[in-house]
């Protein structure tokens, strides 16, 4: 079990409240937090200390990954990784479940406005090297998905 | 403490700001500190400098770490202590705190605090990735946010809420520019207008290139002492009679709201109280405008205007030369130019000058009391100093 400063939580050591953890998860496809027991909070990446309640007592909780655009920019000029896409939208969503998730988000610039609705995709590690983190990015949502849920 | 000098400047030298072709950082830091040492004929710096402290964001711009040594070494202070404090964009805002607190503690009489950086030389792309390390790493730089990018972000949302339009993001462009044309340190000496800034091409919308701050070498370099020795040195002192500094998250996603800065909200109501002054007594001030938006969060912030109303302020010519409140005479971040490390206390610099009416053809009549607002990354740092002509 995951030990941290205060006592035992409800992560097995197979995956800790890490970054390495939640990018793992993007790796299966998965956007996952870390849920508060006292306080409630969704913590995207996860965290061991709630910085709401200052509590320990955390699991894991898979998100939906849909929400909608809280704003947005588009980069022309980028690091030389990015340079390749540009121009490209980043921005920070407001996931459902009520916490913000930044990213890029894979929609034509002119179809860009708060308020979006927008859904998580992932892609696959691309580097052995590193950080060999799966990224994961928002696309439109699908209205008819979105009734599943 | 209220109101009371918590420590004074006694002498103030900047570097010129611009592209300094062939010039290693701590060749540039000794420009500034010679001329801080120079203009004060009373201090002997081997005699009487006891500490310092220096503000530097980057090792990654010339490969260069520990820096803090061997610029006190190329200004001939060994073995004093010398200390590189890092703070992003805030270093050197951050580094004067901490002088500050070394005259106070009354360990020192008289401590040398700057900032240097040497970016020029680095292709836009590299520089681009180092400056994009002050935000966080695995949820922003890694899905291809770059610094530009969080402005633009803070940007969009303040369009959004307050119906703050690019237009008036320009001016704020505009107005810098025209105060860099008086001074002679400034890297970018030329007007521009309004239009030129909403043609110049897209770097992370809605901000463009004339948005955006320079990518600029230089450095700064003040002497403070305790207050009550300032005049040994000088027949002018400037107190600083307030300090503030505060901490945010560093991924500007974690905030509930990206259309202020809580640490600029939190360091100027410190640094108000401790100096007993209000926002309205403040006659110039200098502040981080790293992009145009960034100066108009930092009206709001400061309390020069309303939270939403920045806009507005820039618009009605409040904040030029001759207007209510004067801000960035220096030509800011966007003229004046921005080697992040030094730019803290380059603020200082200039509040300096326009304190002891040396401020020459940008001089504020009669200003007493001025302010320097220093952000480090999206504001995860957050640095307000208030100083005061002695009279």
């Amino acid at each position: 079990m995951f030990t941290s400063i205060r006592g035992e939580i409800d992560m097995d050591s197979e995956s800790p409240p890490t970054l390495e953890s939640f990018y793992q998860f993007c790796t299966q496809k998965k956007l996952m937090a870390a849920r508060c027991k006292s306080c409630g909070a969704i913590l995207v990446p996860p965290r061991a200390l709630c910085p709401k309640c200052n509590s320990a007592d955390m699991h894991w909780t898979e998100l939906k990954g849909t929400g909608r655009l809280l704003t947005y920019s588009v980069v022309h000029v980028a690091p030389s990784a990015f340079q390749p896409s540009v121009p490209y939208a980043v921005g920070i969503v407001l996931l459902d479940e009520g916490t913000r998730l930044p990213g890029m988000v894979q929609v034509e610039p002119g179809d860009l406005r708060i308020g979006l609705r927008l859904k998580v995709a992932f892609e696959s590690p691309q580097s052995d090297k590193w950080p060999s983190w799966a990224r994961y990015f928002f696309v439109k949502a699908n209205p008819l998905g979105r009734l599943k849920v | 403490m209220k109101g009371k000098p918590l420590a004074s400047i006694v002498s103030a030298g900047l570097s010129k700001f611009g592209k300094l072709e062939g010039r290693y950082s701590r060749e540039i830091f000794l420009e500034a500190a010679r001329e801080a040492f120079d203009s004060c004929s009373n201090l002997d710096p081997k005699r009487d400098v006891k500490a310092l402290f220096v503000g530097q964001m980057s090792e990654s711009f010339e490969h260069q770490g520990h820096v803090a040594p061997s610029l006190s070494d190329w200004i001939g202070l060994l073995p004093i202590p010398a200390t590189r404090i890092e703070a992003a964009c805030a270093s050197s805002g951050a580094a004067l705190r901490c002088a500050i607190f070394a005259i106070m503690s009354g360990i020192h009489d008289v401590v040398a605090v700057g900032g240097v950086e040497k970016m020029t030389h680095r292709a836009t792309s590299d520089v681009t990735e180092y400056l994009a390390m002050a935000s966080d790493f695995p949820m922003e730089q890694w899905h291809g946010i770059t610094f530009p990018a969080i402005f633009g972000l803070m940007a969009t949302a303040h369009m959004h809420k307050y119906g703050t339009t690019e237009e008036q993001m320009a001016m704020v462009a505009v107005k810098n520019h025209y105060h860099g044309c008086l001074n002679p340190k400034a890297q970018i000496q030329t007007e521009i207008t309004v239009k030129q800034v909403m043609e110049s091409r897209p770097v992370a919308w809605p901000l463009k290139l004339f948005d955006c701050s320079l990518i600029s070498d230089g450095a700064s370099c003040l002497v403070i002492t305790r207050p009550n020795i300032a005049r040994r040195f000088t027949d002018t002192p400037v107190d600083i009679v307030g300090t503030g500094q505060a901490s945010d998250t560093i991924g500007l996603y974690e905030r509930d709201d990206i259309t202020f800065m809580q640490v600029a909200r939190s360091a100027a109501k410190q640094a108000y109280k401790m100096s007993d002054k209000t926002p309205r007594r403040v006659d110039v001030a200098e502040v981080h405008d790293c992009f145009t938006i960034a100066e108009i969060i930092a009206y709001e912030d400061l309390g020069f205007c309303a939270p939403g109303e920045g806009g507005k302020l820039i618009e009605k010519g409040e904040t030029q030369l001759g207007g209510r409140i004067p801000v960035n005479t220096s030509g800011g971040l966007k003229a004046k130019g921005h080697p992040v490390g030094a730019t803290g206390t380059a603020q200082a610099c200039e509040i300096y000058l326009q304190l002891t009416g040396q401020a020459g053809r940008r001089q504020v009549e009669d200003a007493s009391t001025g302010l320097t607002h220093n952000i480090g990354g999206s504001g995860a740092t957050g640095v307000v100093h208030i100083y005061q002509r002695r009279d």
